[in-house]
Order: structure tokens, then sequence, then C-alpha cells
């Protein structure tokens, strides 16, 4: 059996943040009744005209210099023909020879310590379609045209991934990167963030491509790794039982996990693209990219190297933290508190905060603990106020409600002995009253001292300094032989 | 009464020798009579036209009348009417009535002029003779067996038969001026940008312009005053600050340079027609201008050019007319194929079918480079011709058709004899230039046009020459009897 390599390719549409549609003034809100927020433009009346939202190409501009790419100075918008009864116009305004940003790169991390720099070949600005509602009415389908004209931004990569995990990998640092740039809200389940995967397979070494089947439907992460495993699967059995695989497009049913046909090559379309002529080129000039420039905000990469340089953050936690904007925002706001924690504070927040929240099904921003409670916390932590067992114990009490750690350990009597006098009566009342493993200390079994520590902590309810536990009853123990 | 000229109507309104509407009643009277014969309306607003010439008298009884201020005027069916069907002479839009106004519209109602309703036109503004529409020919006023041209035919025989003193219409590759000229009157299609097409039913989206035709170029320059200006809604209007059109209608025309492209008095023309055009370009010799020989070698391209742009645009343009949102809908269909297929035949007509398969075809993968591509290429080089031209002289004067109005029926078969009637215009519009069509005499008595076309934005200049033109010669004022 020949190995294969598996060749993706994503498109991903990204619904631009702006607050009125592409080329209208219509609404762009999620969820408003049927065909309320579509006005002439978006109906495609006749006589109507596209007037170009000025702020989708700020938003464009904005992606493409993220990714470092060639901003195309004069793009034109181009009409793509077909008909559907979703698309009221009988063709889609998109951009076709001159997209807005061109070629750029993406470096991403599949696993840890991997880094692989995948192409972006373009990315173009284009109207949304309406969408049709087949389970409603019997033997109709109705049409909602709310969605029609909202702006997308369609980002396509070069065919560089060779994995499930590279796409996904890919996927969800375009899905980070937008968000930061604030141009996209992300949310998949609305269909704001939607990908497309372009999947083939070729024996291992070979230079030409496989044929292509392109997904669609996949509303999220783990949807697009399984979608694409069946793909490859379903390719190679295929291939291997003598098939060929046709270029077509497959749907993703998630429920089955499986890919569907949903149309093949001999019905596609020839979308007679042509410039469209009541629109303008988009002129982009070097003053407008500089501008643009400017505005951006501090990118993933950017924090993640200033995490590992500035505060000597391991490069998981770098990336981790800075995956997403609002970690990564939590993080900068407990910092502000404290910035010699930041470790702790990295520890923290991915470990007993993740968790927290992911048992709670919370989004950070809605996080009980907030960043100013969480560094309180743990500088009681490094000040000796509590250890770091107690801090767990506080640290739910905060999540629970019960206030800030100090009005915690102040109402729980939380405080740690570190009274040396309290401490030694402790130790003595131990250590009378368990001879037998003095006896064993003396004879030199040096693993009893932790019997002993575990013993004083016990009488403490938790509330000794540990070290100093430690340290008192080595020299306790000595001195009694 | 009712072959005034604006400016005498706006005269004869200030000095309250009528009102707005007596005078709009006699022109629904003069409709009401003739209409039936030329059928140059497809829909009389006469309740409408009634009542804003009420608030009209009510505006200049105040002393706060604008110059549009109670004119009665006529409106091609293709700019959509708030309230008032809006058709294109298609059945396709037979029950189409648009929530809104096209912007000239609104400029007109808020001017307080007055709608007498919308006139007939080819479908969809595709054919050059208003044989096109679903509601029917529109008969030439100068012989009613004869075609007014079009597509704006019914707004040309509005205003020659006195059922309007003004009208507007659209301009995709010679429809205002080629039924100007058919019809004896004056029409002026603008540089493409001055005026805006929003809320005009698309037909080639980078050829359409909106224009008035009238009786006279002074009354053109009055029309034109309204609808000219940039629109926000209109991507392709040009934000530029719009001329007092009248001012330099009175300007002394001697030294002018007039161009006269050899191409276009070559094999084709009538010789009746070239000896009209003829006396008329000794016309302005007399007037003092200069006659200078030019040529615009690439003349010969406008035809195949336009005939692959203008259907490639319209193609797609007319895509949304698929049953689905408004217009016509075949009764009941099986599946969503046959919903399209069967709206779209029945509400399209055969010249329309025709154009969208040329444009269809012209786009499609594996024709687009040779002929879609082809010709955008060549239409730069038509619109150097004319900047070359214009290097030279400053008006470009040629006739507006080969020959007089034509028999109705007698080209309808014949799609490229038709096509060649706009052998003059089309250029303008693939060039984006402003051309006029003024009345330059007669032949077999009916009338012939002359064309003069102007370099980008310089409509005043054009005025002017045909005002000039119109001061020394009275062909303009020539009314058709009506049977």
């Amino acid at each position: 059996m020949a190995a294969w390599e598996t060749v993706i390719g994503l498109e991903i549409h990204a619904q631009l943040a702006t607050s009125s549609k592409i080329f209208s003034g219509a609404s762009t809100a999620f969820g408003a009744e049927p065909n309320t927020q579509a006005c002439t433009v978006d109906l495609g009346f006749p006589g109507v005209l596209p007037v170009l939202n000025a702020e989708v190409v700020n938003m464009a501009v904005k992606f493409g210099v993220a990714i470092g790419a060639e901003i195309t100075p004069l793009s034109v918008f181009a009409r793509k023909n077909y008909f559907y009864p979703d698309l009221p116009k009988g063709y889609q305004i998109s951009q076709f020879e001159l997209p807005i940003v061109g070629k750029g790169e993406l470096s991403i991390s599949p696993e840890e310590g991997v880094n692989k720099i995948v192409g972006i070949t373009r990315a173009h600005l284009e109207e949304d379609a309406g969408k049709s509602v087949h389970d409603e009415f019997p033997e109709q389908t109705g049409i909602d045209l709310n969605r029609a004209g909202t702006p997308l931004l369609e980002i396509v990569s070069d065919p560089d991934m060779r994995s499930a995990k590279e796409a996904v990998a890919y996927a969800r640092k375009i899905h980070t990167l937008v968000q930061y740039l604030e141009i996209c809200d992300g949310n998949m389940q609305e269909g704001s963030f939607r990908c497309d995967a372009n999947v083939s397979v070729r024996p291992a070494g070979q230079e030409e491509l496989g044929t292509r089947a392109e997904l669609k439907n996949i509303n999220s992460f783990r949807f697009l790794e399984r979608a694409i495993n069946f793909e490859i699967d379903r390719q190679i059995d295929l291939i291997e039982a003598g098939g060929t695989v046709i270029q077509e497009t497959r749907l993703y049913d998630a429920d089955k996990n499986e890919t569907r046909s949903m149309r093949s090559k001999e019905e596609a379309n020839d979308y007679r693209y042509f410039p469209d002529p009541d629109l303008l080129p988009v002129e982009v000039t070097a003053d407008d990219i500089e501008r643009i420039k400017a505005t951006l905000p501090e990118l993933p990469e950017q924090k993640r190297t200033r995490y590992i340089e500035q505060f000597g953050l391991s490069e998981y936690n770098a990336d981790q933290l800075s995956a997403s904007r609002e970690t990564a925002e939590y993080f900068e706001q407990a910092l502000k508190q404290d910035e010699g924690q930041a470790s702790q504070l990295a520890n923290w927040i991915l470990g007993d905060l993740a968790g927290a929240l992911n048992r709670g099904d919370t989004e950070i921003q809605q996080s009980p603990v907030n960043p100013v409670m969480l560094a309180g916390l743990l500088r009681r932590v490094a000040d000796n106020t509590i250890s770091g067992k107690i801090a767990k114990q506080v640290f739910e009490a905060m999540w629970q409600g019960e206030g800030s750690a100090d009005e915690i350990i102040d109402a729980r009597g939380l405080k740690q002995i570190t009274d040396s006098g309290a401490i030694e009566s402790l130790i003595d009342k131990v250590i009378s009253e368990n001879p037998e493993q003095v006896e064993q200390f003396r004879a030199g079994k040096g693993k009893v001292l932790g019997f002993f520590v575990g013993q004083v902590m016990k009488r403490s309810k938790g509330q000794a300094n540990p070290g100093q536990v430690n340290q008192m009853l080595r020299t306790k123990l000595k001195d009694t032989s | 009464m009712t072959t005034k000229t604006i400016k005498q109507i706006q005269q004869g309104l200030a000095q309250k020798e009528f009102s707005s509407v007596e005078i709009t009643r006699q022109y629904l009277d003069r409709i009401d009579s003739y209409n039936s014969t030329i059928n140059c309306f497809i829909t009389v607003t006469d309740e409408l036209a009634l009542q804003q010439a009420k608030t009209a008298d009510a505006v200049i009884a105040r002393g706060e009348a604008g110059t549009l201020t109670g004119i009665p005027l006529a409106h091609k069916d293709i700019y959509c009417t708030d309230g008032i069907k809006t058709s294109c002479a298609s059945r396709m839009l037979d029950n189409f009535i648009a929530p809104y106004d096209a912007t000239i519209i609104e400029k007109f109602r808020q001017g307080g002029a007055v709608m007498l309703g919308k006139t007939n036109m080819d479908e969809f503004a595709m054919g050059s003779s208003n044989e096109n529409s679903y509601y029917g020919a529109v008969a030439n006023p100068w012989d009613f067996e004869r075609v007014p041209g079009g597509s704006s035919g019914g707004s040309a025989a509005a205003v020659a038969a006195s059922l309007a003193p003004g009208a507007t219409g659209t301009d995709t590759g010679g429809s205002i001026r080629q039924p100007a000229a058919l019809c004896g009157i004056s029409g002026i299609k603008p540089t493409y940008g001055c005026v805006s097409r929003y809320g005009m039913v698309a037909f080639g989206s980078s050829l359409d312009q909106g224009g008035p035709l009238a009786r006279s170029a002074e009354d053109c320059a009055i029309l034109l005053q309204a609808m000219a200006g940039f629109d926000p809604r209109d991507s392709t209007s040009i934000d530029r600050e719009v001329p007092d059109y009248s001012e330099q209608l009175n300007d002394d025309i001697r030294g002018l340079k007039i161009g006269l492209p050899k191409e276009y008095f070559a094999e084709g023309l009538d010789a009746d027609v070239a000896r009209v055009i003829e006396t008329a370009i000794q016309e302005y010799r007399r007037l003092g201008a200069e006659i200078v020989d030019i040529g615009l070698p690439n003349a010969n391209l406008a035809i195949p050019v336009y005939y692959v742009v203008a259907p490639a645009e319209c193609s797609s343009n007319l895509s949304r007319f698929d049953g689905v949102r408004f217009g016509h809908r075949c009764d009941n269909p099986v599946d969503l194929e046959d919903l399209y297929k069967r709206s779209r035949d029945e509400g399209f007509g055969d010249e329309v079918k025709r154009r969208i398969m040329i444009g269809t075809y012209v786009l499609s993968a594996g024709y687009y480079d040779a002929y879609y591509l082809k010709a955008q290429q060549l239409r730069r080089l038509i619109k150097q011709d004319y900047e070359k031209a214009f290097q030279q002289v400053d008006v470009i004067l040629c006739p507006v058709t080969p020959e007089v109005a034509f028999k109705q029926g007698a080209k309808t078969d014949d799609p490229v004899s038709m096509y060649l009637q706009d052998i003059y215009t089309l250029a303008l519009n693939l060039a984006g230039l402003p051309g006029m069509s003024i009345p330059a005499g007669f032949s077999q008595e009916l009338p012939v046009g002359m064309q003069l076309i102007g370099n980008y934005f310089d409509e005043s200049r054009l005025l002017n020459v045909a005002h000039q033109f119109q001061q020394a010669t009275d062909w303009h004022l020539k009314t058709p009897e009506l049977a």
C-alpha cells in the first residue's frame, strides 16, 4: 500500500463587523425577524445601486497589513453571475481578478515546538447571500434576505496544509487574528466565521495535486478536523479500491460524521465574472496603508514574543495566553497589579482559572474572579500570608462570590501561622506524642520528617507556614538526638 | 397653448397669464385626445398631475416659485416613481409599483414640476423604433405609420405631438438623440456621470445616462439643470459643481471650431439627409464657425463593440427579474427551474431575450477574452479617437441617423439593420461623451436631426451651439399637424 500525502487549502469567510451592510445602509445585526433588515438595495430592486461602505475597506486593509500582504492599489469589484432564490440580483458582488489583499502568510504552530508557514493566496471583499429556509413551509422554500449584503472577507490559503491538525491550527490562527483586529466577532454558530476546506490526496512524493473535494457546512473547529479526516479516509479508500475522486462540493453532516456530495462538476456554474460597472475601482493609497497600520493593535505573534522576552514565560504559556485576545487582556490586566508575578499568573490563568471557566462554561470576560482578584490572591501567596494549597481554597471561594482574597482569608481565618513560638509548641507536642517515629528518625530514616511535617500542618489546620515548619522540625529533631 | 416652450410656460405662469392647473388640464385633454393614436403614454397620472398643479399654483401665488414650479412634464417609464407603476414597457414589470423615486424624479417633485405620466419606450430601453414594447408601438406624430425612434420613443413623440412640453429620457446607445431626431425635437445625452442613475432601471450600466427631450435647446438647458448633479446613491455619478446651463446660451459662436468626421458622412448615409446636414453646416459657417474635417478612424468599431458591452451588462442587470421577489411570475411553477424559465420566458420580449443571450455568450468561460475583454480594449481606442479630435475642435457635428423615420415593421425582422440605426450615436456612450440632437431640416416632409458632440462636461457649450442655430433657424418650431 502506497503512502498518501494530504493537501489542504482553506477558504475562510469572515463576516466583517460593520454595523451596516457592504453596499447599503441596512443593519447587519443577527437574529432579526426574517426580511426586516433588507432594504431595496439588498432586495435587488430595479434601478437601485450599490454604494461601498468605506469601513469594509479599512477592515480588509487591516487584515492585509497584519499578514504582511500586498495591498492592491486599485482593486475591482466583479459580478459573479448565477441564479439562486436567495441571491436577489442574480449575481453576487465579489472581487475576482483584482482582490484588495494579495499574497501574504501566516505562521502556525500545529503542535508544541513545531512552526510552519502557511501562504495566503488572497483575501477579497464580497457580499453575503440571503438564506433559504426549507423546513418552515410545506412544499415551499422561504427566503430570508436579512443576511443578503452582509460584508464578508474571503481569505483563501495556499494548499499548504498537510493534515487536519494543521488546517485547524491555521483556521484557529486566522480566527484569533480577525478578533484581535476587531474586524470579525468570530462567532461560528451564527455563521460569522465559516471555513470551507479543499481536500485532496496524492501518493507521497508526487508533485502533481490530486483531484480535490470542497467541504462546506463546517461550523466548528472540531467538525473541521473531523470532516477533513473523514474526507481523507474516503478519498484514500476510494482510490485504493480502484475508483477516482471527482471534483465536487461535499457537505459535512456533523450528526453522521460524514461528507456527502452536494453538486458535481457536471453542474458546475460558469459564473461569467466581469467588472461591476456600478462600482468604481477601490483605491488604497500608501498613505491609507500607513494610517491603518498605525491603528493595528499588538498582534498575537508580537505578544507571544514579548511575553517570553519581557516576562520570561515558557513558550507554551506565551502561546496559550496570546491565543485569544480576551485571555491576553486578562493576563495583562492582572499583571498591572503586580509585574513580578508573571509566571505565577500564567500558571493560574492557564491552570485553575481555565479549569473553572471550562467547568462553568464561562467566557473569561465573564469570569467571577477578575484579574484584580486573581492578582490579589497571588500577592498573599507571595507574601506568605497563605500557602499555595490554601490559595486553591481561597480561589474556589472567590469563584463562589465570597469576596476578595483578603476578605476570604480573614473571614475563614486562613492566615498562615508564622509565629515561631506557636509553631514550636505544636512541634513539641507532636514530638512528645510520637516517640517511635523520633527513634526512627534518629536511626537515620530521614523520610520520617515528612510524617512530622504532616502532623504539625494538620494540627495547625494547614495554616502553619510549611517551610518554617520544615526547618524548625529539622533543628528540633537533631537537638533531641 | 400646448405648443409653448417650457421657457414660455415659465413666463406665462410668472405673469399669471394662466395657471398651472389650466395648462396641465390642457395637456391632459390633449393626451386624452391623441394618446390612443400615438400611444406615447403607458400611464397617465392625471389626478396626481392636477393635484401637483394645484400645489404649484399656491406656491406661485406665494411668490416662491422655482424654475420648474408648475411645469408639466412626462417621464420615461424606466424611471422609478414612488407609488406609480414603473413598467419599462415590459410584461415583466407590468405589475411593478416602485416603493421609491428615482433621484431625478425626486428632484422634479421637489422642484414643483407636474408629472403628466409615464411614457412608452422599447422594452428595457432595448430598441431603436419603440416597436419592442409590451404596450404596443408608438406612432411618429409626423406620420403615424412611421416609428418615432427609440428607445425613448414615447417621450419624443409626446413632445413632438405637444402632449407634453418636455420629457425625460435615457440614452444607452442613442435612445434620446435618435428619437429626438426622428420626431423633430431637441434632446441631450449628458456626459456619463452627470445625471444620477439611481432609480433608473439599468440596461447597460456603463453606458446609460439620463437626459431631457424638449422643443428647444433652451428648454433642454432648463431641464438638464434640474436633473444634473452628484448623487451619493450612484457611485458612478461625478462630484462636480453643476454649471448654469442657461448662462452661455447666447454666447457668440464666431471662431468656434466645428469638426466633421469624414467617417460619419460616408456610405450608408441617405443623400437627402446629407443635403439637410450640409445646409445646416452652411448656417454655422454663416454664424462665424470654422468648419474643420477630422477623422475618427475607429468609428467602424462602435457597433461591434457596443453589441458586446451593452448585452453583457444587460444580461447581468436583468438577472434580478426571476419571478421571486417582484415582477412577473408564471402560474403554478412545478419547481425552481420551471419558475425561472417560464417567468422569464413569459416576461421578456424577443429583443430583450436576444440581448440576454448575446450577453451571456460573450461573458462565458472561453469567450470572455475574445469578446468582452477585446471589446473593452477597443472601447478605449474609440475614446482616444475623440480625445484626439477634441484637441483640434470644440464641437463635432454629424448626422444622428442614416435616414429619416422608417415605416413601422420595416426592420422588425432584421435586427442588424435596426442596430445600424445607431451607427452615429453609439460611440458617444462608449466614450461617455455628451451629445445633442437638434432639428436640422426636413426630408420627405419628415424631420432630420443633426448631432452635436461635445467634450466631457462641456454641455454648456453644446447647448450654446444648438441654441445659436435655433436662434437663426426655425426648424425646431415646426410642429406636425395631427389628424
